[in-house]
Order: C-alpha cells, then structure tokens, then sequence
C-alpha cells in the first residue's frame, strides 16, 4: 500500500527532526570528531539544557529558544571547566581513552539520577504560542514544533560551520588534533583551543536542550535514546565535519521517519543504531569521511 | 585441592547454612542482587579489564539471557539449570558474533558500537511479542523449591553457584597463558600481536565468555522478578553496577570485581533500606566518578601501591636511593 | 647463492592516494647484518611493518624461510621466528621488566622451547642483555637506553631468526648507542639474521654487511657500505639538489 500523501509526510517530517538531530549531534562533533573526546555524556547536557528551558518557561513565561539562549554563557562556562577537568584528570596522563570513556560514563548516568531526584520521572513541557500550530502546504503539514526547531537547529548548525571555517579560533579547533604543525605555526596553545572548543560543544547543548523540549515532553532518561543516534551522525557524517553531520542528521531523520511511519514507530530507535553498527563494522572512517 | 577451591567450597557450605537458619526472606532477596552483581561484574571485567574494551552493552546480553529463559520456559517448561545454560550458550554465541563484528575496532569504537548493540537489542525484544513485547511477561513462581524453604532460597543458591562458577573461570584465565596475552593486549594490543600473541582469537575468548556469564546471570531473573519487561530486564541501573563494580574493585585482577560487587551490592542494599533508591543511584554514580579520577586502579590498586610505598620507605634508609 | 632467508618481492602500499612503497625488493641471506636507510617519510618503516604484519601490502609478495607469508597475521609470523623492537618503545606496562619477555616466549617461541625452563630462559636473556638487576622492576621506572634494551630483550625472547631493529638507537648518547651495537653484534654472531633501521650513520655503516636505501617509496641503491657513502644518488637523496 503506497500514498503519496504518507510518503512525502514522512520525507518532510524527517528532515524537519533531523534539523534538530543536527543540533544534537553538533556538539559532539566537536568534542569527539575534533578533539578525539568521547563525551557519551552529551546528549545528557542536551536534557540538561531542556529543564534549563523548562525553569525559565515555566517561572518567567519566557520563550523556549530564548530561555536556551539565556543558559549559553553558562554552558559554554561548564564546558570549559568541564575540559580543564578532563584534561588535569585523563589527559595528561594520557588515560583518556579507557578511563576518559569510564568518567563520561559516570557523569552521564549521575547528572541523570540528580534530574530523576530533583523532577522526578515525569514529562515535562514548555508553553509557546506556536507549539501546537501547524501550517499546510498542499497536503504536507508543517507542524511548527518540528518546524522551529527545524530551523534553529540547523541555521546554529551552519552558524557554527562558519565559525569553524572562517575564524581563527575556528581554524585551531579544526587543527587541534589532527594537524599540530599547523598549530604550532599559528601559534595557538592547544590546551586553551581545546578549552574553547569544548565550551562552545556545551553551550550547543543549551539550545538544543531548548528545542528539544519545543520538540515534546522530556524526561531525564531520554538522553541515552540520543547517544547512538548522535554518534551515529558524527560517524557518518566523517568525525569532525559539521557538514557531514548535518547531512548525516538529516538523512537519519528521514529513515527513521519512513521507518516509523511504515512499519511501526517501535523499530525507529534500531534504525541509527544498526547503521551506526554497520558503519563500524564495516567503515569506520565513515560514510561521507577521508578515506 | 587448592587454596582457592577450599574457600569457594566454604562460600557454598556457607550459603547452604545460610538458607537454613535465615527465615526472613529479605536477606535472600538482597544476597540474590548482590550476586547477580558479582557475576555480571566478573563477566564485564573478563572482557573490560583484562582486555581493556570497555563495553557498555554487556547487560544487554544479561537482558537477552532473561527473555531466552522466557522464551523456553513458555514454549517448552524447561527446568532451570536447562535455561540457564541455554542463555549462557546463546549470549556465548552472540557475544563471539558481535565480538567478530566489532573487537577489530580501536577501543572508542568499540565501546560506542557496544552502546549501539544493547539498544538495537532492546528494540528486537520490545518488538518480539511471543514473550510479552512493550508490555512485558508474567512468570509463575514454580511450586516446588526442592528441599528449600521458599522459591528465592533456591534461586539465591543457584545464583551462588553460578557466581562462584564465574569467579573460577576468571581466575583460572588470568592466571593462564591465555591470562598473560590477554594482559599483553591491555597493554599495548601492536606489540603483543608481534609477540606472537593471537590477539584476535583471545578477544573473542573474552567476549565469548563475557556473553556466556551474562546470559547465565541473566536466565533466573524472570523467576526472580516474576515479572520482566524491557524496561526492567535493559534498566540502566543493571547495566551501571556492571561497569562500576569492576572499576570500583579494580579491574586488573579476577578479585577486583568481587571486591567492587561486595562492597558496592552490600552498601546499596542498605542504603535503599536507610535511605532511597534514588539516593542509592547517585551515590553509584559519585562513587564511579570518584574512583575513575582519583583511583583508577580501584581497591585492589589503592591497596597495592599502599604497601608499595611501606615497602619503599622501609627500603629507602639502607639503599641511598639505587638510582 | 644459498636460498634467502627473507625475499620481499616488489611489494607496494598505499595509503589513500599516497604511496609509500612503490615496487621494492630486498632479499636477506640467513645470519646477514642489512642496514635500511633513507630520510624521513621514504618508506622505512612502512616496509618492516608490511614484513612483520603490522600492515598488509597491497601488491607483491614476502617469502620467509620458502614460505610464502603475504597474508599470514603478524602473531604466526613472530610464531615463524620474524621479531621486531619498536621505534618507540611499546613495553607491557602493568608488568615487569622479566613478565615482558615471558609473553613472547609463552607465545611467539612456545612451540620451539622448554616449557619447564621458560623463567630461566628468560633470565638468561636479560643476562646477555644486561637487565638482569632490573627484572622485578616495574617497566614503567625504566631510564630510556634500558627501554630501548628491553624492546631488545622482548625481541629476543621471541626466538627469532629474523631481528628488526627500528631505531633501536635514537636519542641515545654515543656511549649508549655503542653498548646497543655490541648486543647486536653478539646477537648475530648467534646466527639471527638482522634488519637495523637507523638514522645514526655511523652505527649503521658499522654494523651493517650490506645496506638498502629507500627514497619516496622506491629503492635507490644497494650495496655495500662504502658503495653507499660515495653513491651520487643517495647523497642527492638525503642534502637534495
């Protein structure tokens, strides 16, 4: 049984989460495709980032994104703290892969179980006046709790692809691992370009933390549903190209969405992960990646 | 017979004594989780520490090892040791499979197809309805408990055996031949394959094993829980004492993990009594934390380089510094 | 010419687009001294590492003993008596100095040894190498020419009948560098054939029978190791034009 209708429907509203999903998986582009960090961690400061957003929104009625927007400072602040931590504790030793993994770990299923003793298990949800509208184009429907987030998720995306080719700064972050002559000749200290990087990767996960909460309901455990997904986009997408992710992003968006529209939302979560697993097994560089 | 198979016959006589004087079922309820920790925890450390491939899906096996002992007990009415070495066989094989698809992988990689594997396995059972799917599975308590006093006397015993079956093998492995490559792939994984050592083949040793205890560990928990669901059987809580068990204890040595899982289960246990679960959970979580920055070598290591600085100290007077 | 012990025959690799051996072949007699010279990024390293089985090549052949090894894993060819030391020393270390040598004997050498002797013959190539004080010691608090003469030990302990030996010698002091060839030396004279990569001329003009020089993945030259020092091609090579 084929209809146009459900078709172009599923194409549209998977590229509309995979905006988001490129939002998610942003930081962790950085942060691992970068400067070679497992932050398993991360999708748990995206949720962070919601109940962030949730406080403001439901406290001061202010505006999701802008109530994500509030937090960057600081997020960007705790992943600096976060990388001088990381860095004085594995780093240096050179222990970071095992023990590194092992610490992400631990922050992850912590700052979990302080949201779940704080908010408790229940979903919670932001107010804004266009959560809930939906414009239509033809038979195609632009549910505007995709659609913002949608476009957020990807204009930061790209905003941070400028950044990244563009500035200096941004220059040294894409250097900092893979190219230390470089480095060395633009006269950067590694150690602080690393600082820098990994604050902006948090302070990525303020806004998407926002946007995911526009997206639906949160929960403090829905953040390890992200982690294969988002690893899956950064691995794909070719381990540091915020390009890559982004299409990486998007196309998982779309197959999860056919998948979930044609055999069953149920399979969705297996979709990034299988690929995620083939890819590995089969192409670890990645799909789009160097060879 | 040596040191180490006396001590273990003593944990069994021990355990045996221990069903016939205690009553209150509680203390077996609580003995059971705290074995299920020991053996999960013996079984990550098999491939996670001797190996040095962190894995995060390993307490998907323990999951799956549950739903196969589901499966056969519906389909079937296997008795118990019948089910729980059917789940140790399957999760073995699934463990060489995987193992196969993914310890060619550096280390990170390794781990984050790991984190892959457990969800793409929880969406298989959440999806497979001969044993209850999304909604989960009702398991009627067998009548009869032998010569046990109530059905968790009996399953803590079986739970005692096979712990005790799992430290065994683990000790033998690290103090084998196969025990010394493993460490060499610890180690530094290049030179020890141009030492001669079959890397390849002894990870999969590992992974094998590692699936075999899980899927053991796993089988009498729908008898345990009565009740088993996805949620229940893939918690995040199971999966974590996995980890942080090995890594509290230390991972280097067979002992580390029991040394972790005691502590860790016997501090659980009565902090949820005293205190909360939830409180339980993020003292875990703390305590990892604070164990993987400041003691990476766990209780066992702390305790090694403590006598190994009374040793350097009583030497340093007389030797002058040799070097 | 009696049969080679080692026979590499134009074999090539790449990386991506970048080739780093383009058609190279070198022999080796049994109990020969090679020396395998060339500047930085020629090749060197890449082609022990296509003989040990570091790394496949992608074309050619490599033929030990008159068996052809081309596609057997690196562990069955330490198991066939090829061992190698690293350039940057890669001890086990969680284990000590004398743990070290027991993991190649209990392994690359365990079909061709006494089981019941294996701590003696361990000891015994600590001995010869001059470890043998440090053998509880943790490798970890090792000094850099005793890491250097372990990687040695570690090879040893292997059984090899083929020794790579990977800048075996940098960042040594003259001193050290010479200690280093002696034990090569005696080694040899034990009738292991050995393959010395080096950038200290003097040690490996010293040492080495006949050299090998490598440039951009191809070979340049062979001889012996007067020839080598008066060949135009490879003075060119390494001060450019």
């Amino acid at each position: 049984m084929f209809s146009g209708e459900l078709f172009f429907n599923a194409i549209v509203s998977g590229l509309l989460i995979g905006g988001f999903y490129a939002a998610v998986a942003l930081g962790l582009s950085i942060t691992f495709g970068c400067l070679e960090i497992v932050n398993i961690a991360h999708p748990t400061f995206v949720i962070f980032g919601s109940y962030v957003t949730y406080i403001l929104n439901v406290n001061f009625g202010l505006d999701p994104i802008l109530a994500g927007l509030v937090f960057v400072p600081a997020f960007f602040v705790l992943g600096m703290f976060l990388y001088r931590f990381y860095y004085a504790s594995f780093e240096r030793a050179g222990q970071e892969s095992l023990n590194g993994l092992a610490f992400f770990f631990g922050l992850m299923f912590t700052v979990e179980v302080l949201l779940i003793l704080v908010y408790g298990v229940d979903y919670r949800l932001v107010s804004a006046p266009y959560i809930g509208q939906t414009w239509h184009l033809g038979y195609i429907d632009f549910p505007l709790r995709q659609t913002v987030p949608f476009v957020v998720g990807t204009a930061m995306t790209i905003g941070v692809y400028l950044f990244l080719s563009k500035t200096f700064l941004g220059r040294a972050i894409k250097a900092v691992s893979q190219d230390r002559l470089a480095l060395q000749l633009m006269g950067a200290d590694p150690i602080r370009v690393k600082q820098y990087a990994m604050g902006i990767a948090i302070a990525t996960a303020a806004v998407a933390g926002s946007l995911l909460i526009i997206l639906g309901p949160v929960e403090p455990s829905q953040g390890r549903l992200y982690i294969g997904r988002v690893f899956a986009m950064v691995v794909l997408g070719g381990m540091g190209s915020v390009s890559g992710t982004l299409i990486a992003a998007l196309l998982i968006g779309v197959i999860e969405s056919f998948v979930a529209t044609f055999y069953g939302p149920s399979w969705a979560p297996a979709v990034s992960f299988g690929l995620l697993f083939i890819t590995l097994a089969l192409r670890p560089q990645g799909m789009f990646g160097r060879a | 017979m040596g040191r180490f198979w006396l001590g273990a016959t003593g944990v069994f006589m021990a355990g045996l004594l221990f069903t016939g004087a205690v009553d209150n079922e509680f203390y077996f309820f609580s003995g059971y989780v705290i074995l299920q920790g020991l053996i999960m925890a013996t079984a990550w450390n098999i491939l996670g520490g001797f190996t040095g491939y962190v894995n995060f899906g390993s307490a998907g096996f323990f999951a799956v090892g549950a739903y196969i002992s589901v499966a056969l007990h519906q389909a079937l009415a296997l008795p118990l040791p019948f089910l729980i070495l059917a789940s140790g066989m399957v999760c073995g094989l699934m463990g060489l499979a995987t193992g196969y698809l993914t310890l060619r992988l550096k280390g990170i990689y390794f781990a984050i197809s790991t984190l892959a594997m457990a969800i793409v396995l929880e969406t298989v059972i959440t999806n497979w309805e001969y044993v209850g799917g999304a909604s989960g599975a009702y398991i009627l308590t067998p009548k009869d408990s032998l010569f046990f006093a109530s059905y968790v006397e009996l399953l803590f015993m079986v739970m005692l055996i096979i712990a005790i079956a799992a430290v065994a093998f683990a000790r033998y492995l690290s103090t084998s031949r196969t025990g010394k490559g493993l460490t060499a792939i610890r180690d530094d994984e290049l030179a020890a394959e141009c030492m001669g050592v079959p890397t390849l083949r002894l990870k999969l040793v590992s992974a094998t094993a590692m699936g075999v205890f899980m899927g053991m560990a796993g089988a009498p928990f729908p008898f345990f829980i009565t009740f088993v669901d996805p949620l229940s059987a893939f918690s995040l809580f199971i999966a974590v004492n996995a980890i942080a068990m090995p890594l509290i204890g230390g991972t280097k040595v067979w002992y580390g993990p029991v040394i972790g899982a005691l502590i860790l289960g016997l501090t659980q246990e009565i902090t949820t009594v005293t205190i909360s679960s939830e409180l339980n959970l993020l003292i875990v979580g703390v305590v990892l934390i604070g164990f993987i920055t400041l003691a990476p070598g766990g209780i066992v290591g702390l305790v090694q380089d403590f006598s190994r600085k009374r040793l350097r100290s009583k030497a340093a007077p007389s030797a002058g510094g040799d070097r | 010419m009696s049969a080679p012990l080692l026979d590499v025959r134009n074999i090539t690799k790449s990386f991506g687009g970048f080739v780093a051996l383009n058609d190279v072949s070198i022999h080796l007699a049994p109990g020969e001294r090679l020396g395998l010279i060339g500047p930085n990024g020629s090749g060197k390293t890449t082609m022990i590492n296509c003989v040990s089985g570091a790394l496949f090549n992608d074309g050619g052949a490599i033929v030990f003993e008159g068996r052809d090894i081309t596609k057997l894993p690196a562990y069955r060819r330490a198991r066939l008596g090829i061992a190698r030391s690293f350039q940057i020393p890669k001890p086990f270390r969680s284990m000590t100095v004398i743990e070290n040598l027991l993991v190649p004997l209990e392994f690359a050498a365990w079909t061709r040894i006494d089981h019941g002797r294996i701590n003696e013959e361990a000891f015994d190539i600590l001995e010869r190498i001059g470890l043998a004080d440090l053998a509880h010691k943790n490798c970890g608090d090792l000094t850099q020419i005793d890491m250097r003469k372990l990687e040695l030990a570690r090879a040893l302990a292997a059984r090899p009948n083929l020794l790579i030996s990977d800048e075996a010698m940098a960042g040594l002091s003259s001193e050290e560098v010479d200690e280093v060839l002696e034990i090569l030396f005696t080694l040899n004279e034990g009738g292991v054939a050995v393959i010395m990569i080096e950038h200290i001329m003097r040690a490996v003009m010293r040492y080495s029978e006949r050299i090998v020089v490598l440039d951009a993945g191809r070979k340049i030259a062979e001889g012996p190791p007067d020839d080598i020092v008066h060949n135009p091609d490879v003075e060119r090579a390494y001060l450019g034009e």
